[in-house]
């Protein structure tokens, strides 16, 4: 584990209805995440891996158990203090980057920085600071739609990272990308997460994800199968 | 702030989408605005030529006279009081005396008024200098309705048939000394005016009148025996209540255009909450809160009217002004349907019309555009950031 304790699972379950019944999605899951991390949480379509990320990230609660993420219990939130947990403390990436469309790469940026309320003259400097750090500088006028896919995971990441967040959650961040692009990106988070100590947990089941993360843990019908922390490097695969 | 800032950028984004919905929100500004302000200039042009042309400052009546009543004609005159002879003869107030005739145009038999005025008169606006030196013929004036309707023409002869104080019937010949155009249908439709002392003698009531249309609304107007003096404001009482009967029907004209501007805008805010779930996600998900995206998408939606407000007025106010300036000419004489309506209706835009309309609009578009934003309060943002919601 590095660092200190920053995520706390305890007998997490959640259900969803499902006809008259209930679907489990999660079955009593206890993971503890550090400062730091770069983890992945590795399983098949359908095992919980979304539904892990939703409740660590406070967009969904726990049907039972403890999801405790900086030190406040996720269930117990109220809406104000989940969005105000989200809004300063955790960064989002998602599969298809969920960009805001009619919003430029600065204005994408911006916008975590703007509901923050950062002033005017550092905020500039923090969204041109983010764009450095996926090299997109010379993109910051145009609009999602005139960029590539892997730019437009780019703009995501800088998104999520502008803020410097103690934790960034990556719904398969390299589901629609080639190769180049998502080592290219993985790059970008690993360095990231080097430098700023930024906590990333991945939900994929992408083979070149699972090559750089340094945790695994894998989930199976919403259990966790195995957790296993592997040796900075080891298992990589470069293209 | 924050939202109202986010919006903008939002909106401007959005590009034609948002500047099609501004245009036609703009339209109905301008048309609402145009709509009412041509119904006010009509109004105000009525009512100031209904005062230039026939009611002047205010009027005494003979005590018989009924306007609505022509079984009282015969008995409403009476000698011009002589508390009121000097005014008279200042101009201060003019004598008109009515009584009932019939015409023979093209052989066919009119019932009509017949009024006498001073030729020299100024009180009202009736081109009575026609009247002047017509020589041994009667002359006669008509407007141009009545001139329409009878199929008579400057200069034509016709037989007039009265009957005097003393019921006996008479008849001259009367000529046509001009046709004057007025908007005010009840100075010209089925009437005729010729000189006072004319009639006076046709009638054999010298110095009497039947009524006495005082100049000045200002002056204080004393009571005389036999006579009641009847306000210019209590003249209007009718023709004010007709307006704001129409300002109620008016007002149906512009809720109509009001609900078009708003089903635009409440159509724009539903088919927004519906495409664009996942951005309404991503909002969520980077930290703002159901009521803050219900905000965002309110203040969107009521941004339209700003900017629409804006873009009206740059096309609108120099619009408004030239009309107003130059006036809109109807292609129809709304005369011949009975309505007062000049050929040029010169429309008033007062601020108190713009703004109203303004600020009615803007609160309208705010209560449309955060009626439908409110399903947003309800969403789930894992379901909204998949697109889930049906």
């Amino acid at each position: 584990m590095e660092n200190g304790k920053i995520i706390s699972i305890e007998g997490l379950k959640k259900h969803f209805p499902m006809g008259s019944g209930k679907f489990t999605a999660l079955n009593g899951i206890d993971l503890i995440f550090g400062k730091g991390e770069f983890t992945g949480i590795i399983g098949p379509s359908g095992s919980g891996k979304t539904t892990l990320l939703n409740i660590i990230g406070s967009l969904d609660s726990p049907s039972e158990g403890k999801a405790i993420v900086m030190g406040q219990s996720v269930g117990d939130l109220s809406a104000k203090a989940s969005a105000a947990l989200r809004k300063s403390q955790l960064g989002f990436i998602f599969q298809s980057y969920n960009l805001l469309q009619v919003h430029t790469v600065y204005e994408n940026v911006e916008f975590p920085l703007l509901l923050l309320g950062v002033e005017s003259g550092k905020r500039k400097k923090m969204v041109l600071d983010a764009l450095e750090w996926v090299g997109l500088t010379d993109k910051e006028k145009s609009r999602p739609a005139q960029l590539s896919g892997g730019e437009c995971q780019r703009v995501a990441i800088a998104r999520a990272m502008v803020k410097k967040p103690v934790i960034v959650l990556a719904d398969e961040p390299t589901a629609n990308l080639d190769a180049a692009n998502s080592h290219n990106i993985l790059q970008t988070m690993e360095r990231l997460n080097r430098d700023l100590q930024t906590t990333f947990i991945f939900a994929t089941h992408d083979e070149k994800v699972i090559g750089y993360i340094r945790r695994k843990i894998y989930l199976e019908d919403g259990k966790v199968a195995r957790d296993e922390i592997i040796s900075k490097n080891k298992g990589r695969t470069l293209q | 702030m924050t939202a109202v800032k986010l919006a903008l950028r939002n909106l401007l984004g959005a590009g034609l989408r948002t500047w099609l919905n501004v245009i036609v929100l703009s339209f109905s500004f301008v048309v609402i605005i145009w709509h009412k302000g041509f119904l006010d200039g009509w109004d105000r042009q009525a009512r100031t030529d209904m005062i230039a042309w026939e009611l002047g400052g205010g009027q005494y009546r003979e005590q018989h006279y009924d306007p609505y009543d022509p079984f009282t004609l015969t008995e409403s005159h009476g000698l011009i009081p002589h508390e009121l002879m000097e005014q008279t003869k200042k101009g201060e107030l003019t004598p008109i005396l009515i009584s009932q005739g019939t015409i023979y145009p093209s052989g066919r038999m009119l019932s009509i008024m017949v009024k006498g005025i001073d030729p020299g008169q100024q009180v009202v606006s009736i081109p009575t200098t026609l009247l002047e030196n017509a020589g041994e013929d009667i002359p006669a004036i008509i407007g141009s309705g009545m001139a329409e309707s009878s199929h008579l023409n400057e200069g034509d002869y016709i037989m007039l048939r009265w009957r005097d104080k003393n019921g006996a019937f008479d008849a001259a010949e009367i000529k046509i000394a001009g046709i004057f155009n007025s908007t005010v249908p009840t100075i010209d439709g089925g009437q005729i005016w010729i000189p006072l002392k004319e009639l006076q003698r046709m009638l054999i009531l010298p110095d009497e009148a039947t009524l006495l249309v005082v100049k000045n609304p200002e002056t204080n107007w004393l009571p005389v025996e036999g006579w009641s003096f009847n306000s210019q404001k209590s003249l209007l009482v009718d023709f004010d209540r007709i307006i704001k009967s129409k300002v109620a029907g008016g007002s149906i004209l512009w809720g109509i255009l009001l609900l078009l501007a708003m089903l635009a805008v409440f159509d724009t805010q539903v088919l927004s909450i519906f495409r664009r779930q996942k951005e309404i996600g991503t909002y969520v998900a980077l930290g703002m809160t159901r009521r803050q995206v219900v905000t965002l998408f309110t203040a969107e939606g009521a941004m339209h009217s700003v900017l629409a407000a804006l873009l009206g007025a740059v096309y609108g106010i120099p619009l408004f002004a030239w009309q107003a300036l130059k006036g809109i000419s109807l292609p129809m004489e709304g005369s011949d349907y009975g309505i007062s309506m000049a050929e040029t209706i010169y429309p008033v835009y007062s601020l108190g019309l713009i703004f109203s309309t303004v600020i009615i609009i803007m609160i309208t578009t705010t209560l449309v555009s955060y009626w439908p934003s409110r399903k947003i309060s309800t969403m789930k943002p894992t379901d909204a950031l998949r697109g889930k919601i049906q």
